[in-house]
């Protein structure tokens, strides 16, 4: 057997290709809802914390930079293991999908906050006065005038962020979830083949070169009209 | 026996301010009234506090003593709803800052649906009427970025009249504009004082001042040094500062 020959045998095999795409898919689609469950908590709490940060309250903002700081610093499989491995240490059972989710949940959390922050203090304090000078209140002013600024000025690196942040569900493989790199490395070991990497890399391909395009979208969309 | 009658109180009546920027202080136990109907010119270099006592009126800044009562609230008590009194104050900026991602119409309609309450129809009609007044009626659904400084300055006065102001705040509302382009919003101006708006205006249009102002108050240092008609003001000032600053500005 050749050098190519043996190459293709290893990680395009096609009879392994066929026996384990389902196994890969199933993969995929778990990969799927956790990203998707991530995207949602994650923007959404994000969110929150940077309009719960324009109000002002001093106790509560350096707590909201602590907790943002601490998620931006640890590395993502650090928060992981911690959670998978203490919470049921402290009682509480935890499922792997439920600890990767958690784990990324609160690392989107911190990177978006910071995000939308860095957005809403780019918008001039004119647009928040001339706002409040019509009589509109600080949330009116905040969800009308300063957000859909600052959301546009945020997208493009949120975006990117979530994007990032959402490949970190393969970390997921680590804890026992059948995501897409879970379910190659089981392949793999059944079939005593690599051949389910290489699938798993395509599955990863089919799923966030749409997700990417979806973002040069949304940048181009929320644009300035001029 | 009945009360004798009393002068009309003043619409703005704000007694006593005073503000400080951290140990700086910018007002100085500053007294300025307003009658209904009034246009007051504020002069004075930069830094005398005209821009902080504008911004006091509507509680934009908040002064760290005195009193203030516009239209008859006592804009400084912590009872008085700040949003509904200031939607009787219009203010105008330098910057016009306007709503970059809303259109003209969209600009002037915000406060008329959320703070007023108005149907989108009749907001809609409201802000056209305003825009309309303004000469912008061919540019209501322009966003403020397809607008010249001067179109974009006259959108945020509609965007202020159209919730009919008992007073309006102008505070430096020409000094971003390119020369060509004040003749336009100060024509606003003028129509709006003819249709008896009490006006109060941070601004150094000198001529408009002469023509139009019935009052001008000359401010210095946190102070009100001097005031009087624009003759008075502009032709023979008491205070040397008052006849230094006029000499500089008129050599421009």
């Amino acid at each position: 057997m050749g050098g190519l020959d043996s190459f293709l045998f290893s990680f395009f095999n096609a009879k392994v290709m066929a026996s384990y795409l389902p196994m890969i898919a199933q993969g995929l689609g778990l990969t799927v809802l956790l990203a998707l469950l991530v995207v949602v908590a994650g923007l959404a709490l994000g969110l929150a914390l940077a309009v719960l940060r324009c109000l002002g309250v001093r106790p509560l903002n350096l707590l909201i930079i602590f907790v943002v700081d601490l998620f931006r610093a640890l590395p993502p499989l650090v928060i992981l293991v911690l959670l998978f491995f203490g919470l049921p240490a402290a009682g509480i059972s935890v499922s792997g999908f439920a600890a990767t989710w958690l784990s990324l949940t609160l690392v989107l959390m911190a990177f978006s906050e910071e995000i939308y922050w860095a957005g809403i203090t780019a918008v001039p304090k004119g647009q928040w006065e001339a706002a409040r000078s019509t009589g509109l209140t600080f949330f009116q002013a905040l969800r009308m005038v300063v957000l859909p600024q600052a959301l546009r000025i945020a997208i493009p690196p949120l975006t990117n962020r979530t994007i990032a942040i959402t490949k970190g569900t393969a970390l997921g493989s680590v804890v026992g979830v059948s995501e897409i790199l879970g379910a190659a490395q089981s392949a793999m070991s059944f079939s005593a083949n690599p051949t389910p990497l290489t699938m798993g890399a395509i599955a990863y391909l089919v799923l966030f070169i749409p997700v990417v395009a979806l973002g040069r979208w949304i940048e181009t969309r929320f644009a300035w009209k001029r | 026996m009945s009360a004798p009658p009393t002068a009309p109180r003043p619409i703005i009546d704000a007694r006593g301010l005073w503000k400080r920027f951290g140990a700086t202080p910018v007002l100085k136990g500053v007294d300025f009234s307003v009658a209904e109907r009034e246009l007051v010119f504020i002069i004075g270099p930069s830094g005398s506090g005209k821009s902080t006592l504008l911004r006091c009126l509507n509680r934009l800044e908040e002064p760290d003593d005195g009193s203030i009562h516009v239209d008859g609230i006592e804009l400084l008590s912590p009872r008085t709803d700040i949003n509904a009194a200031r939607r009787r104050i219009g203010m105008v900026f330098q910057g016009f800052n306007l709503y970059p991602h809303m259109t003209a119409r969209q600009n002037v309609m915000l406060a008329l649906r959320k703070v007023l309450g108005r149907g989108k129809a009749e907001a809609a009609g409201i802000a056209a009427a305003a825009l309309a007044r303004v000469g912008l009626a061919e540019r209501m659904e322009h966003y403020p970025a397809q607008l010249s400084g001067g179109q974009q300055q006259r959108v945020a006065i509609a965007r202020a009249i159209a919730l009919e102001p008992r007073v309006m705040l102008f505070d430096e509302p020409t000094s971003a504009l390119d020369p060509e382009l004040v003749g336009g919003v100060l024509n606003v101006m003028r129509e709006l004082r003819e249709s008896g708006m009490t006006m109060v205006v941070v601004s150094h249009e000198m001529a408009f001042a002469r023509a139009a102002a019935d009052r001008v108050v000359f401010m210095a240092d946190g102070q009100k040094l001097e005031e009087g008609p624009p003759a008075q003001i502009f032709g023979a000032p008491r205070h040397e500062r008052t006849r230094a600053f006029i000499r500089q500005i008129d050599r421009h």
